[in-house]
């Protein structure tokens, strides 16, 4: 893992952040070739605070941006990524690299996260093992990696570290938060813990709340992580990884992503590569050829510890933890809001969407609901391009055409 | 939102608007029921047109609720509030009385369950404003009895076989709807044209094509 520091000031910083170079590209509407950068918080004398009490610093960053930042400042727009998502949210990394970034249909010129319009910015989140410091990172004070001596972390130090990094960028107020599933959490909690740092939210496929059969989900997943005899009690680095029980963890988080009706069109009982059952326990059948290899690929790309702690940071995760409602939790958010939910989608199913949307409308915030017809269950947020990117521009535009930045802004721009 | 020009750089608030509603004097016969400043909730807001007019010429507070995908994403450009859900769910998240008015403009005749939805807009609303095409005009009651044919005209535009209206009715069916539901007309606005005003007309279920009720629930006796 690079964990290069960049504390450069944050004007000096921005101009060469808003020039990343763009590449031709064969591809209309990409951004081209991006690069990931890295910035620290929360350095000495200062830590972050923990939600759970205890407190954690220097922290590394890693983020990406797209698009420049105008002279208002006012056209920043902030994607948080899901459970197994990182910083790399378009284009590519170099020019032979297969995949593209993760929501590559949305953010691009021209696309419904317009980078000729809106300068956007997405991070790795924290605890996470794509580049921001998690439990892989080496601990200062031991000189190893922190494994499970790293901290339990929550959605709100997500994004306590999300608005450290945006202090570095020199973005006050952001002109919108998105994100789906768990991005989708910490875009609400933003709203929630920093009203005054967003003009808008689009909140997807998401809750207020993990839900208990969410919870359960997640809970199969760490006993197969943490029931690999390689897992060694969090402490594997530099032995054999966890491979078998992350891979296994993989397999349950994307049953809960697919849907009945997904999986019947993608695999039905097809066999694969066989005329017929074997009469043995191996792979028969595609679906489970399907989720072997999505597990076992996932497993080169994602740290078993990361998981834990992030799916521990899903589950902890209810805006409503202390106080009386939800429309009491939301009382305070000034933002105005979009929340869309996927008419298939097992995990975060639309009534999970309609009670935030029901607890913004007792306290008279703005906000939109929309309800896409897709029969790709919790996945839809990453596929339905056509479904999401009209509502989504159409949203950003009308947030743009209403937003002022604060005056502090203007005048340090 | 009245100052959605303010930004220059033309978003897509307010897009169009100024004019439109010339094309629509119903729109401005609803406009005028409504108090300005008030909280309304369009039910079948379309692409937001009366809803953006609201908010622009009487101040209003206001959402929509539209069933149709496109018609969200229009309000949505038009920096409106807007819920993408189906009228015959009801109102069930709304307390009583919470909305200052409450609009349904030529949306009655395409529900599933009229008189729920029409009762819960006199629960939630302080006012309901109800507007449909007349199914006892003149022309209408023509082409059934001259030609046998299922009436199609400007106001009702569909062959029967395509007609998302499947509640038609008329001015008297609506007020005996509202005698029915102990509701208070408390105005009556009727037109020939989407367009333009009508003269006074003396026996609306026979010469009005289009039909505008403001109704309430009527205080409890004593």
């Amino acid at each position: 893992m690079k964990e290069s520091s960049d504390s450069a000031s944050a004007t000096g910083d921005t101009s060469q952040i808003g020039d990343v170079p763009i590449v031709a590209d064969p591809e209309a509407g990409s951004v081209g070739l991006v690069t990931t950068r890295f910035a620290t918080v929360a350095t000495p004398p200062g830590v972050l605070a923990l939600e759970g009490g205890q407190s954690l610093g220097p922290i590394t960053v890693a983020y990406e941006t797209y698009g420049t930042l105008n002279e208002r400042r006012d056209n920043a727009v902030l994607v948080s990524h899901a459970l197994s998502g990182d910083a790399h949210v378009a284009g590519r990394h170099k020019p032979s690299d297969k995949r593209l970034g993760w929501w590559d249909m949305l953010v691009g010129p021209g696309k419904a996260l317009d980078t000729d319009r809106y300068f956007v910015i997405c991070s790795n989140v924290l605890g996470g093992c794509n580049g921001t410091t998690g439990p892989a990172s080496i601990d200062p004070a031991t000189g190893e990696p922190f494994g499970t001596t790293f901290p339990i972390i929550t959605i709100a130090d997500m994004v306590d570290v999300q608005m450290l990094l945006l202090d570095q960028l020199g973005i006050p107020k952001l002109l919108a938060t998105i994100g789906g599933s768990m991005g989708g959490m910490q875009a609400l909690q933003l709203s929630v813990a920093y009203p005054q740092r967003t003009h808008s939210v689009i909140a997807i496929a998401t809750a207020a709340q993990q839900s208990a059969q969410a919870i359960a989900f997640n809970e199969v997943g760490r006993q197969a992580i943490m029931a690999d005899p390689q897992w060694r009690g969090g402490h594997y680095y530099g032995h054999k990884l966890p491979r078998r029980g992350l891979s296994v963890a993989r397999m349950i988080g994307h049953i809960t992503y697919l849907s009945d009706h997904a999986m019947r069109e993608k695999f039905g009982r097809r066999l694969q590569e066989l005329p017929d059952y074997s009469f043995t326990f191996s792979a028969d059948f595609e679906v489970e050829s399907y989720l072997h290899y999505q597990g076992m690929a996932f497993t080169d790309r994602f740290d078993a510890n990361s998981y834990l702690y992030i799916t521990r940071a899903i589950d902890y995760f209810d805006l409503t933890r202390g106080k009386a409602s939800l429309a009491e939790a939301l009382r305070h958010t000034e933002a105005r809001f979009l929340c869309m939910s996927f008419s298939s989608d097992g995990l975060h199913p639309p009534y999970q969407l309609k009670e935030i949307v029901s607890a913004l409308r007792a306290t008279h915030k703005h906000v939109s609901y929309y309800e896409a017809q897709s029969d790709f269950g919790h996945d839809s947020f990453l596929l339905e391009r056509f479904k999401m990117e009209g509502v989504i521009s159409n949203f950003l535009a009308s947030s743009a055409a209403t937003f002022k930045p604060p005056v502090a802004a203007t005048e340090r721009a | 939102m009245s100052g959605a020009d303010a930004n220059g750089s033309g978003g897509a608030v307010g897009n169009g608007l100024a004019g439109a509603i010339q094309d629509r004097y119903d729109y401005r016969l609803i406009e005028e029921m409504v108090p300005d400043g008030a909280t309304v909730l369009d039910l079948g807001c379309g692409d937001g047109e009366l809803l953006a007019a609201l908010v622009r010429d009487k101040h209003v507070r206001g959402s929509g609720v539209d069933v149709d995908p496109a018609a969200v994403e229009a309000c949505v450009g038009k920096g409106l509030s807007v819920f993408h859900g189906d009228l015959d769910e009801g109102l069930a998240d709304y307390l009583d009385g919470s909305i200052d008015a409450v609009i349904l403009s030529f949306s009655l005749q395409q529900l599933r369950r009229p008189r729920m939805l029409v009762r819960e807009m006199a629960r939630v609303g302080r006012l309901a404003i109800v507007s449909f095409p007349n199914f006892a005009h003149w022309s209408v009651r023509g082409q059934l009895f001259a030609q046998g044919r299922m009436p199609v005209s400007k106001e009702l535009p569909y062959q029967w076989y395509e007609t998302p209206n499947i509640h038609l009715c008329t001015v008297n069916d609506f007020r005996d709807l509202c005698r029915r539901e102990g509701l208070r007309i408390d105005r009556e606005a009727y037109l020939n044209h989407f367009d333009r005003p009508a003269r006074s007309l003396r026996r609306p279920n026979l010469t009005a094509r289009i039909a505008i009720f403001a109704i309430s629930r009527q205080a409890p006796a004593g």
